[in-house]
């Protein structure tokens, strides 16, 4: 136990030696995707706590991202900056004046967006069955339109402007770090214990005196905080959100993710994180003309999205597991494996 | 203030006509599979694609191109279901939802990419044509066709459901798959149907839509699609009739709530959501709905 902790400890270390040469000599354009691969895998991770490990079926995390966004955006923004923006009509009095720092924004917008996530779970796992997907599926479409229609608040369509740059891959990695350290800890606690047992068979969960709508509610809203927090550091690191950002296409993209890690799996989900974002910064080459053999074909933007949809369907279908099905990674395992190796090569 | 209550009403009830429509084909294919099929919104935009290459590609009279999309997004919706659904129906429920999902966007994505996402005009058929105005009330003549085709459209579909072998065989399946198949009955043909008829009412929902609203664009499918999911919760999912009042509850007071708060029109669309929630809260089972059983695999 202690050799794995300490194990554990060196390799984050590790992790942030990476990322303090990263920070000096990779190029801009890298340590972006790397910011990416960090905010994406916060939402992923936080995701697959509801879908994956509880099992229900949620769609929420572009709508949670943009509540996340505009909390820690407007509480970051300084008054005066935010009397410029509002162009019109004035902001709330409320809103306008008030101005807090990167970090108690963040933690704020975190909480606003794990109160919403409480008020959507609320009527939903009262009721058995998959109600949680349409409701969170409107929750994406409603979050857009308020935020398109709530001028007052958003600014509307027009969006935010001029956020600071304050997320750089310290932030990013630390709440990354932050994030999978509370969701293992769920996982391997007597929580995440009924939580599997109520994704494996609900009714058996019951009978076994589990609190299912505790249980849930907790996946969900702990994802939630998460969700939030992982959208207050995008827009500290684009600096401009507006209500376009937080498609479905957001949601689709994590799904793709949490499925091809498979369902489940924390470390499923790091990986597959990791060849997803890095993946389709090297599919863009589809969005431009292509020059193959002396053919020219013009470009084709969007056909990265129907391969994104054929990957989803074809991995439902043919490889449901994903690339680690239910398991985890552990430095057990890996000793194991080490040993095994070594005496399979005698 | 009557005309203009009389006049909202018409309104709305044409547009929960078109809910209608879509809902049933939701509540039927939850009622046999247990499964939110995403992909039913998509599958009206299907429809109306069609309709319009009918119409302005294969130069077909509009009924000719009415009829054939309707049938060709009937065999869509079972393609639909033989190639994604087919092959995963014993897995897990979420594994079925994050398949129609993915479905979803495929459909979505395969238009854009195909088509273009600048909206089409669409050719709006002769006898769609013109506004009736009958004591201050102004009429669209295809407000007035919406609702008379969707109650036919209902009452065929609650013959075929309650007065055939395979009407009998779909609500023997919706109560139990497995007895039903050890019954000798072919569940895979009946679910097949059902899956026909649930797209064709889509695409006939897809040409009205696109009648009232003239011009279609690949992603038009999501905001109905998913408003008429709220309409047949509200219904009571699993019930076509039930869909088909959920339907119209929504669709008129969308437009009731339009009508009397103008301030809200920029919320309209959230309206469908707020209702969902309010069932969900109090009613889970909606207007018409049985407590369906609880597990299925």
């Amino acid at each position: 136990m202690k050799r794995n902790t300490i194990l554990t400890i060196l390799s984050i270390i590790l992790l942030f030696v990476f990322l303090y040469y990263a920070s000096h000599h990779f190029s801009r354009y890298t340590i972006i995707i790397l910011n990416n691969i960090a905010i994406t895998m916060i939402l992923a991770v936080s995701y697959n706590l509801i879908n994956g490990i509880t099992g229900q079926f949620s769609l929420a995390p572009n709508g949670f991202a943009a509540v996340g966004a505009y909390t820690a955006a407007l509480l970051s923004l300084t008054p005066a900056q935010k009397q410029a923006m509002f162009i019109i009509d004035p902001i709330m009095p409320f809103l306008g004046s008030i101005h807090l720092p990167f970090l108690a924004a963040l933690i704020v917008a975190g909480l606003v967006t794990a109160f919403f996530g409480f008020i959507l779970g609320f009527p939903v796992f009262r009721t058995r069955g998959d109600y949680l997907a349409i409701v969170t599926l409107g929750f994406g479409i409603v979050i857009d339109i308020v935020a398109n229609n709530a001028i007052t608040i958003t600014n509307g369509p027009l969006g935010l402007k001029g956020i600071s740059n304050y997320t750089n891959v310290w932030w990013s990695y630390g709440w990354l770090v932050f994030t999978i350290f509370v969701v293992m800890s769920i996982i391997n606690s007597n929580y995440g214990r009924a939580m599997k047992a109520i994704r494996d068979d609900e009714d058996a969960a019951v009978a076994m005196g589990i609190n299912t709508f505790k249980m849930k509610m907790i996946a969900f809203v702990v994802g939630a905080f998460f969700q939030g927090v992982a959208g207050g550091l995008l827009a500290h690191l684009i600096t401009t959100i507006s209500p376009t950002l937080f498609t479905f296409f957001l949601t689709f993209n994590l799904l793709v993710i949490i499925v091809m890690g498979g369902l489940g799996s924390i470390t499923g989900t790091v990986i597959a994180t990791i060849v997803i974002v890095w993946g389709s910064e090297l599919l863009r080459v589809f969005d431009q003309p292509m020059h193959i053999f002396g053919i020219t074909t013009p470009g084709i933007p969007g056909l990265r999205m129907i391969i994104f949809a054929l990957l989803l369907i074809l991995t439902m279908l043919f490889a449901r597991e994903g690339i680690m099905g239910k398991k985890e990674f552990s430095w057990d395992w890996l000793f194991n494996a080490i040993k095994g190796g070594i005496k399979n090569g005698k | 203030m009557l005309t203009t209550v009389l006049q909202q009403l018409i309104n709305g009830l044409s547009a929960g006509s078109l809910y209608a429509l879509v809902a049933i084909g939701y509540t039927m294919v939850y009622g046999v599979l247990r499964m939110i099929n995403f992909a039913h919104g998509d599958i009206l935009m299907v429809g109306a694609y069609l309709a319009f290459f009918g119409i302005s590609a294969f130069m077909l009279p509009w009924w000719v191109s009415f009829i054939t999309a309707i049938i060709l997004t009937g065999f869509v919706g079972v393609l639909v279901e033989k190639l994604a659904y087919k092959p995963i129906r014993n897995a897990s429920r979420v594994s079925l939802l994050i398949t129609a999902v993915g479905v979803s966007f495929f459909l979505e994505n395969l238009f854009l990419v195909l088509f273009g996402g600048v909206p089409k005009a669409f050719p709006i058929a002769p006898i769609f044509h013109g506004v009736l105005n009958y004591n201050q009330l102004y009429l669209p003549v295809v407000s007035i066709y919406t609702p008379i085709v969707a109650l036919v459209l209902l009452y065929m579909l609650l013959y075929i459901l309650h007065h055939t072998k395979y009407g009998m065989a779909m609500r023997s399946i919706a109560l139990d798959i497995d007895t039903t198949s050890l019954m000798g009955i072919n569940v895979d043909i009946v679910i097949s149907l059902v899956f026909f008829l649930g797209s064709s009412l889509a695409a006939v929902g897809g040409i009205l839509w696109s009648t009232q609203y003239p011009s279609i664009n690949p992603l038009m499918g999501i905001m109905p699609g998913l408003k008429a999911f709220a309409a047949a919760v509200l219904g009571g999912i699993g019930d076509v009739a039930g869909a088909a009042i959920g339907g119209l509850i929504l669709g008129i007071s969308e437009v009731l709530i339009v009508a009397f708060f103008p301030s809200l029109a920029g919320y309209k669309d959230a309206f469908a959501f707020l209702l969902l929630i309010l069932v969900l809260l109090f009613k889970p089972t909606g207007i018409m709905g049985k407590e369906l059983e609880r597990k299925r695999f």
